[in-house]
């Protein structure tokens, strides 16, 4: 299974250049662009676009930052710069829908960017995964079998308790027949993985452990073959901790995006 | 006709007290900026209905739930008991409802049951607290005063309890005996154990039932006035501080409208931005911030949920969203007596309270505090009544960032990134799609 992709990724520009318009606009986000890791996940984002037959298009280096790391540390100058910016490119390819990689461009563009003119239907990439389950269009077949694996599902916070989505990433990862498990501290109650609202940029302030370690203590506590994530972030952290808790042999850190392509032989 | 006297001066001046905090508390409030939470009113009506009434966040952790309930339960049904007592107590009668009869009696028994329902649920709440020591009620903002405020209120209820069935007993007794004006009327399936060891002498009888019935409703005035001062003021302000709550999905951060305007002016120069309010952005003490942020503080009744839930807590950080909270409210209620005391010196009108060299940030809350957050919304899900620490907390981050320019380095360096390459790391723009092309 290769990473690379076999197929050209269609860009906006090329896409009006040649006088169409995707059904969905796919923001990669700057993890998703630029982190090693989860570069991965944004390929497999790709394939399942492309197995799937869905129009869509990138904006490659037409995207920049939405802003949400400026917002959450307190720059709204810098945040609002951003948004306005992100927003005139937007409407100027006269998006609709958006589908994001990340549950935090996809908090600040689902909610932050109607108040500056930037009006989309916007879901995170889970949301358009169990969509395509329950349309039918993706199922579990072809490719690794996750049959009776332990899977236990971290909730991002600005997916889970940002904006009530719980049950998206559930449901696809109980497509595949696994064996769902839950951290004692799931869902509505669900413990951060320490990145959120811009620690993923600085170290942490003094005290006596590091939040993702504490939050791997209690994922491998279920005793699982793969800790599911669906945040660029999250996936730092938590591959961060199992490395650190010299698991990373036994137990993988991977996308809910990642998992459903292998799932696919995508 | 003089206890009579007695009892409408001491209720006219039990409310006409509370009255006078109650202004003052208001007043400390209206200290926020203005923010809008008049839309969606039945929407808001369900929040209160559900979060306040219903209590429906507190079961998340099921054993304290119910023990509260039987306290709320107990507080708002025993409190009709209450407007017997007034009624008693202004024309001088005895157990007034006592005609209803039946009713009468099934209303009385069941009061006594809710009695000794909060009187167990308060000794358990005593036990928690003092003997098991649970953790959520400890931690650097749990200093003597809000541990004491904690017992007082309990003892006090206890006391409350134990005075409405000893007057019960004895008054059933009284009624036994024929007598005179002890009406036979409600039943005692509570308090008929306590008659064994009361008196036999109508005397002593009498006077140990005028001296509950006395205790019992001074005690609720007494209770009702020490609220201003505590933190019990939620059994008030849960109400309202639900309705106002934020709608909103928890993960959106307000925009600022005056940064809108300015960076309109900055991307279109056609641009003239309204006349608005020059002010700060952002929090540097509690008139900075919006009088929801500070009705929440008010409201807010240390229970610590939101601690034991926060990842920086859990973790060792100095980071408490309660200690957020009763900062936020000792800062106000500071500024409010510097308010006192330069209405009652006559200073200049343009005395603001907020002279006194103090600030919210830094005086009360840390810069390593506001740095700890990782703005998971453990807190505000875990709040049994709603109240937003992470609002208070953006807004400090605002003010440190925009009016300062001071935050961590690798902050600053992070915000640099944004603005220079339009990601967060030291990436070029130019190499934002290379992950199509190569693996």
């Amino acid at each position: 299974m290769s990473t690379q992709l076999n197929f050209e990724v269609p860009t906006m520009a090329e896409m009006i250049a040649k006088g169409e318009e995707p059904e969905i606009l796919f923001w990669v986000g700057c993890a998703g662009s630029y982190d090693e890791r989860a570069q991965k996940t944004t390929r497999d984002i790709c394939k399942i676009l492309h197995h799937v037959g869905l129009k869509y298009a990138v904006l490659g280096t037409e995207e920049s930052c939405t802003g949400d790391p400026a917002k959450r540390a307190g720059n709204e100058f810098l945040f609002q710069m951003q948004a306005m910016t992100n927003i005139e490119v937007l409407n100027g390819y006269n998006i609709k829908k958006i589908v994001t990689g990340c549950p935090h461009c996809f908090n600040t563009i689902k909610n932050e960017y109607p108040g500056l003119g930037g009006n989309y239907e916007v879901i995170h990439h889970t949301q358009l995964i169990q969509q395509l389950i329950d349309e039918g269009k993706l199922k579990a077949e072809g490719g690794e079998s996750f049959k009776g694996k332990k899977i236990t599902y971290h909730d991002p916070c600005y997916l889970g308790r940002g904006n009530d989505v719980y049950e998206a990433p559930r449901k696809a990862l109980e497509a595949l027949d696994a064996q769902l498990v839950e951290m004692k501290r799931c869902k509505t109650n669900g413990l951060c993985c320490g990145a959120g609202g811009a620690q993923m940029f600085k170290e942490p302030e003094k005290g006596n452990k590091d939040i993702n370690i504490e939050r791997i203590e209690e994922a491998l506590e279920t005793q699982p073959q793969v800790i599911a994530a669906s945040c660029p972030f999250c996936m730092t952290m938590l591959s961060d901790g199992v490395k650190m808790k010299d698991q990373d042999e036994n137990v993988q850190v991977l996308d809910i995006a990642e998992i459903t392509a292998r799932a696919n032989g995508l | 006709m003089v206890s009579q006297i007695l009892f409408i001066a001491i209720t006219l001046a039990a409310v006409a007290l509370f009255s006078y905090n109650l202004k003052k508390v208001i007043r400390n409030i209206r200290l926020g900026r203005a923010v809008d939470r008049s839309d969606q009113p039945q929407k808001r009506l369900m929040t209160m209905l559900k979060v306040a009434f219903g209590q429906t966040k507190m079961f998340f952790r099921p054993l304290p739930a119910f023990l509260h309930f039987i306290v709320y339960a107990g507080f708002v049904i025993i409190n009709l008991e209450v407007l017997e007592i007034m009624i008693d107590g202004i024309f001088g009668t005895h157990r007034i409802f006592g005609g209803l009869g039946i009713f009468y009696d099934v209303l009385i028994g069941s009061f006594e049951f809710l009695a000794i329902g909060v009187w167990i649920a308060c000794v358990i709440f005593l036990i928690r607290r003092n003997i098991l020591k649970l953790k959520r009620f400890s931690g650097v903002e749990m200093t003597s005063w809000p541990r004491s405020d904690a017992n007082y209120i309990l003892i006090t209820e206890i006391l409350l309890m134990t005075a409405f069935l000893t007057m019960n007993a004895a008054d059933a007794k009284l009624q036994a005996i024929g007598a005179g004006h002890y009406t036979t009327a409600g039943s005692f399936p509570v308090s008929q154990f306590l008659q064994s060891i009361l008196p036999d002498s109508e005397s002593g009888l009498i006077a140990i039932e005028r001296g509950c019935w006395w205790f019992h409703i001074i005690g609720i005035f007494a209770f009702l006035n020490y609220l201003p001062y505590s933190k019990h003021f939620h059994i008030i302000f849960a109400f309202p501080n639900t309705y106002f709550s934020n709608l909103e999905p928890k993960g959106e951060f307000t925009n600022m409208q005056s940064v809108t305007n300015e960076v309109k002016a900055m991307l279109d120069p056609s641009f003239t931005p309204p006349d608005a309010e020059p002010g700060r952005f952002g929090a540097k003490d509690v008139n900075d911030l919006n009088w929801v942020n500070l009705m929440n503080a008010y409201t807010c009744t240390e229970c610590g949920r939101c601690t034991s839930v926060c990842p920086a807590n859990i973790t060792g950080k100095l980071l408490s969203p309660r200690k957020i909270m009763m900062d936020t409210r000792d800062r106000m209620e500071e500024v409010g007596r510097n308010l006192d005391k330069a209405a009652k010196n006559k200073e200049e009108a343009n005395i603001t309270g907020f002279d006194d060299g103090k600030s919210l940030i830094d005086t009360y809350i840390t810069r390593e505090e506001i740095w700890a957050c990782t703005s998971c919304n453990a807190c505000t899900q875990a709040c049994p009544i709603n109240i937003d620490p992470l609002s208070i907390i953006t807004e400090l981050r605002r003010y440190a960032v925009m009016e300062e320019s001071q935050s961590p380095a690798s902050i600053s360096t992070m915000l640099g990134n944004i603005e220079n390459n339009g990601a967060p790391w030291k990436y070029s723009p130019a190499d934002r799609f290379n992950w199509a092309k190569e693996s």
